[in-house]
């Protein structure tokens, strides 16, 4: 085949526009294949908030309710447990809570709840997810000789005081999430919603 | 007789010729079989290449048949493989085969790539093969991790909890990401539906791909050895390599003797020790994943386990994950951290000796270390390894340039 007669300016500019065009379709169309990654309608409306009641858990327990897929505790904490948190600021990541995204206006305060002695989280690690567990009982720990009680990470060794403020030296970035929660009554709380007003 | 074999020779030859008219297989057959030659060298450590085709076959085979019975569904998945190995017929040996064979797999790939190094298998021309290699690998993991999260028990659950949230760790846009992956705002019914896909469809493709790529480089340019020789340099008057055999027969029957003394250990494994003393099958796996309760003692299957470790011994989460990736990434650039003039660690001298066993020593450690609850001994000799491991590679152009070295032989000194 010769050249003859051949317009390479208009060639060159038919290749350069085609592929240009089929870059852009290849670009809409990969539209729908990311987005479909995303969480559904169906999961997206299954956040209703829970209700739970609080006189059911005695001095010392905790209780665990679920709310979007996630483990909520609430504790109640004894005389003991709430004096030991103003002890420790100097070992912890953020004392006065100051990571506005980790809990609820409402709940920035030193016990980081509505009530101190009710004290309701989200149980999970900010550092890669897991559940830490609830260790109350003070004494030496083989991750920390000082423990005064709080929450221990078994995945990694992060370590929360008892109003689940993140130590200094362990994996985990930030204190756990306080969820927006609200009183219905004396003893009911309904966690996913927050109070009226605020 | 004769006339009748001499028939049924004539008549194979014409069923050959047609094909061959349309398809290239004896062209192919001679390529890459009859024809191509390896050096006649190769030891033990050259048994570990055939023996991951033979995984991944026993993987693909074993897979298809578990998905007849398997459920992809959060409700549905603890059931389903209890199922599959109480009522389906021979359902236990198809899912111990497909179980005991994911770790099989990474104990073969660990000795390939040991061998690559300990022999320069990475060094050129051969570093596209070392590439592709380590993008099976890379894609191994991500398959492996996927597998194990499909059982849906305690360590799926969690496993896939904590692998996730490592993206979680990407500043700016990690959060989004990680909901991304998951399909939901925790681990899900939606994870596990498109792990699915992926486990049983997209990874095995891929990885079928790579494996042709990493077969045709390799035949494009010829396998090493352990002298580190070109056998191509020394070639007969027909232009064949004076130090090669041709793969067929000779190393088709030695990789089939491999194959035998393999499958001793593997058969046994499978029917007597299939949890491999809670190292190949953990007994957390065996409760059904439970969302609000992590299992006390949390830990991946003993292959990711010195990742593991090192993504704990950095207490940050950016940091440790971060290290984490570089961990492996590292293991792409070996071809170009290693300034050694010779090949084969038979003519390196003793730094690099020493070098290589202690990154042995500091990746089993790891391992090790990995798999036990994080306390303070434990994090201080993660870190002290996890500096080893790093050193191995990051002074790697260092000392392979400073070190001694023998003189390398012009043919390959096993007669």
């Amino acid at each position: 085949m010769a050249d003859n007669g051949v317009n390479r300016g208009r060639r060159r500019f038919l290749t350069l526009t085609t592929t240009a065009v089929g870059a852009v379709g290849v670009g809409f169309l990969a539209v729908p294949f990311i987005k479909s990654w995303n969480p559904s309608a169906q999961a997206r409306a299954a956040g209703a908030p829970v209700e739970a009641d609080v006189s059911k858990v005695a001095e010392g327990q905790a209780l665990r309710v679920k709310w979007r897929g996630k483990p909520i505790l609430v504790v109640h904490r004894t005389q003991r447990m709430l004096d030991t948190l103003p002890k420790l600021n100097d070992q912890l990541r953020d004392p006065k809570s100051e990571e506005t995204t980790q809990q609820p206006s409402y709940c920035q305060n030193l016990q980081r709840s509505i009530k101190p002695e009710y004290f309701v989280f989200v149980n999970i690690c900010t550092h890669l997810g897991c559940s830490p567990e609830y260790v109350p009982e003070p004494g030496a720990k083989p991750y920390n000789p000082d423990w005064l009680g709080g929450f221990f990470c078994p995945c990694h060794g992060s370590m929360y005081d008892l109003a689940a403020r993140v130590f200094k030296g362990v994996p985990a970035p930030l204190n756990m999430v306080v969820p927006p929660y609200h009183y219905i009554d004396k003893n009911r709380i309904l966690v996913g919603e927050d109070p009226k007003g605020a | 007789m004769a006339k009748a074999a001499n028939q049924m020779r004539n008549r194979w030859d014409a069923f050959l010729a047609w094909m061959d008219y349309r398809l290239p297989v004896s062209e192919f057959w001679q390529k890459h079989m009859a024809g191509y030659y390896a050096p006649k060298n190769f030891n033990f450590w050259y048994f570990f290449g055939s023996l991951a085709l033979l995984l991944l076959v026993n993987q693909i085979v074993t897979g298809i048949w578990l998905t007849m019975n398997y459920k992809p569904s959060a409700q549905e998945a603890f059931g389903s493989v209890e199922y599959i190995m109480r009522d389906v017929d021979w359902g236990w040996l198809l899912r111990y085969m497909h179980t005991t064979g994911a770790s099989a797999f990474f104990i073969v790939i660990y000795m390939h790539m040991f061998r690559g190094l300990l022999y320069g298998s990475h060094r050129r021309p051969r570093e596209l093969i070392w590439i592709f290699g380590m993008l099976i690998y890379v894609l191994l993991m991500a398959e492996a991790f996927m597998g194990y999260v499909l059982p849906w028990g305690q360590m799926s659950y969690w496993g896939a909890q904590v692998i996730i949230s490592l993206f979680g760790a990407i500043p700016g846009v990690g959060e989004g990401l990680a909901t991304w992956i998951r399909g939901d705002y925790v681990v899900a019914d939606a994870t596990i539906n498109r792990f699915f896909a992926f486990h049983v469809v997209a990874l095995p493709l891929a990885l079928l791909v790579l494996v042709i790529l990493h077969l045709s480089a390799l035949h494009q340019v010829g396998s090493n050895n352990p002298d580190g020789v070109e056998i191509k340099d020394h070639k007969d008057g027909e232009g064949k390599p004076l130090d090669g055999v041709r793969f067929h027969p000779y190393y088709t029957v030695k990789d089939l003797f491999g194959v035998g003394m393999f499958m001793i250990p593997f058969a046994f494994i499978i029917f007597y020790w299939p949890t491999a003393g809670g190292l190949f099958l953990e007994p957390d796996n065996f409760n059904p994943a439970n969302p609000l309760q992590t299992p006390a003692h949390i830990k991946p299957v003993w292959y990711f386990t010195p990742f593991y470790a090192i993504l704990r011994a950095i207490p940050n989460k950016l940091g440790g994950v971060s290290a984490l990736a570089s961990a492996i990434l590292l293991l792409f650039l070996v071809p170009w951290l290693d300034r050694s003039p010779v090949k084969s660690f038979r003519y390196r001298g003793p730094i690099q000796k020493i070098a290589l066993a202690l990154f042995v020593v500091a990746f089993i450690g790891l391992g090790y270390i990995g798999s036990q609850p994080a306390n303070a001994t434990m994090k201080m000799w993660a870190q002290i390894l996890a500096v080893v491991y790093f050193a191995f590679f990051l002074l790697m152009p260092i000392y392979t340039k400073l070190d001694s070295h023998k003189p390398v032989p012009e043919r390959v000194t096993d007669k």
